[in-house]
């Protein structure tokens, strides 16, 4: 798995690598099955040694534009060409050497050897009456050690599990010794370590030459392991370059037809998209009944990541939203910001002074509601407690007992008794809703009349995911 | 062990196996042939340079009477296998068999006209020149019926197939009704045999099988790739619609050629291939030839015991029998997942 010349870097290639002429050069392709087109229109250029992520709304075209690409289907109209040469007029053995497909379904029903399929890879190299070579031996040999499927080489592929079957096509691909590798969904079967591993790989394959281009599901890991993002919608290209330039907000809501927020990932740094449910979406073509209800202001209480979700929601839900008093670097900082937020912030594992409180004061009083988050209080964050109090409304997240995170003692608990006493007691899911219920003065089914309880639920996986992947950062120190 | 050895192994030993089957058959039979004389008059006929001594009538007996059914057993045993072999890797379906695409059943239909029908064919077409010409244009209509712009799909190719069989199925029955004194030659056609066999009817396949059978052999690699689905396929740089008319003609002439002189025998196609595939693996460069010369052994040995009993049964019946309870052990033991 180790090369010379592989540094994570594909501009740190070999000069060969990098010829003036696009690899990929696909010019006005129409493509279309019976009565429907599926691609049309459709300009892209690829340089060598890059990783593009082909990214879209179902039935925006990926599979096939991948399929364009290595020959599978004729274009109606337009050029497909890769390393100069037309793929279109190309025999399937010629196109085999210039382009190899790992495939999405990755089942095979008869029982050869991994080995034996692998080797089939070198079928385009091979003629009718020429024999195996050397070279042969070695590029099968070369492929199941990049993938790391010598181990299970001589099993039968029928008792591969997923993650196993897919390295093995990849060597495959691999051993057929192309400049374009194409992945159809390579990561739509795998749990979260083999599509982590699935796509090191790819990016490891790239620093040395290959340029790959892969249909990705999840934006996030397109975001994080591709150099380049490929937004497609509508058989059209709606967005191509570098990760942060394609997932913006409104390219997004145009592709998908959904409400999502993007920022930073706190960890990684990558592009990192949040979709949010669309009960909670705010279009302005069509204002909705209840858009009055969602104006006003809310002032948010959290620390160590505990509030970063509800900031998204209500920020994207269209509450003018202010935040703190929140440590620097904290992720609910970075989040409020992220989302350009009011909020109010102290030193890393500083306390909160009485500046900082006074100006969390001034903004529980101009808040027309105030969400505490389900966060862990010390002596340095009681102050935003105390501050909270204060409040018209208050809406209290409640996820873990407070003892369980008190560390401060009787005094804290007195507080948030008090604090509890008046306010709507909430699991972190129904935030929005309280929060519309509490600034509406009626009870909660008033929120999103039709779609709250769907909303609800529909919620809980995305915002799960984030609230599991933000750090737990300690607010007091 | 590289597949190479493996297949020039197995390959000598099931030739091998062969030659023993062909001695010991030609062996028996109302008058009893020792196998060392069987072998001794085997080696002294006429490509052959020896010059062993034997009795007359042991050796008419031996190449004039037993030697052309025997040899016909194995040459018909041997396509049904290959043709078997072929078609479930092109079907990529463990069912097929090699008249998955109405090749037997336009075979018998021919056949059968020409047994039935009170005016004699065109072009002088006799029952085996009419057989094999049904069978092939039988295979050809099933093709264009399930073609369209270029390509087939093997799913409509196979209920193409089977709606064929059905129609060619009713055609048949209406000519057995009206096939008043010749019913029981219809019959007896139909149900697969090899008695009274000539040299002249091993000929026409013996001049048609070992070419197709070098070619399909060439394709094996092909045919490998090929069960990794047809879009696997073509991007692993095979011309998939082209390869698949190819064995597709192939395999059908080849079972033309056997089911036009023996009627229908089933489950050789369908079982051989089968039970190779357990014990040498999929890999279609070892399975084609072993499943060749296993399935021409097994016919010989099969028609063996069909023609030793007291009264002599068509060998269709004798390989059903055999064949019927073994795939169903196959079934059992071996879990099919797939159709």
């Amino acid at each position: 798995m180790n090369d010379p010349n592989g540094p994570h870097d594909p501009s740190a290639d070999s000069p060969a690598a990098a010829p003036e002429e696009p690899l990929v050069r696909v010019e006005d392709l129409q493509i279309g099955f019976g009565d429907t087109t599926v691609l049309d229109g459709f300009d892209v250029a690829i340089d060598s040694g890059t990783f593009v992520g082909l990214v879209g709304p179902n039935g925006a075209g990926k599979t096939t534009l991948l399929r364009a690409l290595n020959g599978t289907l004729s274009p109606t109209s337009g050029t497909v060409r890769v390393a100069d040469e037309s793929v279109p007029d190309l025999s399937s053995k010629a196109a085999s050497r210039l382009v190899a497909t790992v495939p999405q379904d990755t089942t095979v029903a008869f029982e050869f050897d991994a080995r034996a399929v692998v080797e089939m890879g070198r079928n385009p190299h091979r003629s009718r009456f020429g024999g195996w070579t050397a070279d042969d031996t070695a590029a099968v040999e070369r492929a199941l050690d990049r993938t790391d499927a010598q181990r299970f080489a001589d099993r039968p592929v029928t008792t591969l599990s997923g993650g196993e079957r897919q390295r093995v096509l990849l060597a495959r691909a691999l051993a057929q010794e192309t400049p374009l590798l194409l992945l159809d969904e390579p990561t739509a079967s795998l749990d979260i370590n083999h599509q982590v591993r699935t796509l090191e790989l790819v990016r490891e394959l790239v620093s040395q030459n290959k340029t790959a281009i892969a249909a990705i599901h999840d934006l996030n890991l397109a975001a994080h392991y591709c150099d380049e993002l490929l937004l497609l919608s509508n058989g059209r290209v709606a967005a191509h370059g570098p990760p942060e330039s394609v997932l913006t907000e409104t390219a997004l809501e145009a592709a998908f037809d959904a409400n999502a927020v993007v920022s930073q990932h706190p960890v990684t740094g990558s592009v990192y998209v949040t979709a949010l449910p669309d009960g909670d979406r705010v279009t302005e073509s069509e204002p909705s009944a209840d858009a009055d209800e969602r104006s006003g202001h809310v002032h948010v209480v959290g620390g160590g990541g505990t509030a970063a979700r509800h900031l998204y929601v209500l920020d994207a839900a269209g509450f003018d939203v202010s935040a703190g008093a929140l440590n620097e670097g904290d992720t609910d900082t970075e989040a409020a910001r992220n989302l350009a937020l009011d909020v109010v912030t102290v030193d890393p594992f500083a306390g909160v002074g009485p500046e900082a409180r006074a100006a969390v004061e001034r903004r529980v009083e101009a808040a027309d509601c105030v969400v505490v988050a389900d966060v862990e209080v010390g002596t340095g964050n009681l102050p935003n407690l105390r501050a909270a109090t204060a409040a018209d409304r208050v809406v209290l997240v409640e996820d873990r007992p407070f003892a369980e995170r008190n560390y401060v003692g009787a005094e804290a608990e007195r507080v948030y008794e008090t604090l509890r006493d008046r306010a709507r007691v909430v699991d972190p899911a129904d935030v929005p809703r309280a929060v519309a219920a509490a600034l509406s003065g009626g009870d909660a089914s008033r929120f999103g009349v039709d779609s709250d309880d769907d909303s609800a639920s529909r919620v809980q996986p995305e915002s799960t995911r984030v609230a599991e992947e933000l750090p737990p950062d300690d607010v007091e120190s | 062990m590289t597949l190479r050895t493996r297949t020039i192994g197995w390959s000598i030993a099931l030739t091998v196996a062969l030659a023993g089957v062909v001695v010991v058959s030609a062996g028996i039979g109302p008058v009893s042939i020792s196998p060392v004389t069987v072998a001794k008059i085997l080696l002294s006929a006429d490509p052959f340079p020896f010059g062993f001594a034997a009795a007359d009538t042991s050796r008419i007996i031996v190449l004039d009477v037993r030697l052309p059914r025997i040899v016909l057993a194995a040459f018909v045993g041997f396509a049904l296998a290959t043709a078997g072999v072929v078609m479930q890797g092109f079907f990529r379906n463990p069912m097929a068999d090699p008249s998955i695409v109405g090749v037997s059943s336009g075979a018998a239909v021919g056949a059968v006209a020409t047994i039935v029908l009170p005016f004699a064919f065109p072009f002088g077409l006799e029952l085996q020149g009419a057989a094999f010409v049904s069978a092939v244009l039988t295979a050809f209509g099933v093709y264009l019926i399930a073609t369209r712009d270029g390509h087939t799909p093997t799913a409509t190719l196979l209920l193409a197939g089977v709606a064929v069989q059905t129609f060619l199925g009713a055609m048949i029955s209406l000519l057995l009704i009206h096939s008043g004194q010749s019913l029981r030659r219809v019959v007896y056609w139909l149900m697969g045999h090899l008695g009274g066999t000539t040299w002249d009817d091993v000929l026409v396949i013996a001049v048609i099988l070992p070419p197709l059978f070098v070619l399909l052999l060439l394709y094996a690699r092909d045919l490998n790739v090929l069960l990794l689905g047809e879009e696997d396929a073509h991007a692993l740089g095979i011309e998939v619609e082209r390869t698949k008319r190819l064995l597709l003609a192939a395999s059908s002439v080849v079972t033309a050629a056997a089911v036009a002189v023996t009627g229908v025998i089933g489950f050789v196609g369908l079982i051989v291939p089968h039970a190779m595939r357990l014990i040498v693996g999929p890999d279609h460069r070892i399975l084609l030839p072993t499943s060749a010369l296993a399935g021409a052994s097994f016919l010989v040995a099969t028609d063996t015991l069909a023609r030793s009993g007291a009264t002599e049964v068509p060998v269709g019946i004798v390989t059903a029998a055999l064949g019927a309870p073994f795939f169903l052990y196959l079934l059992r033991s071996r879990e099919v997942t797939r159709l």
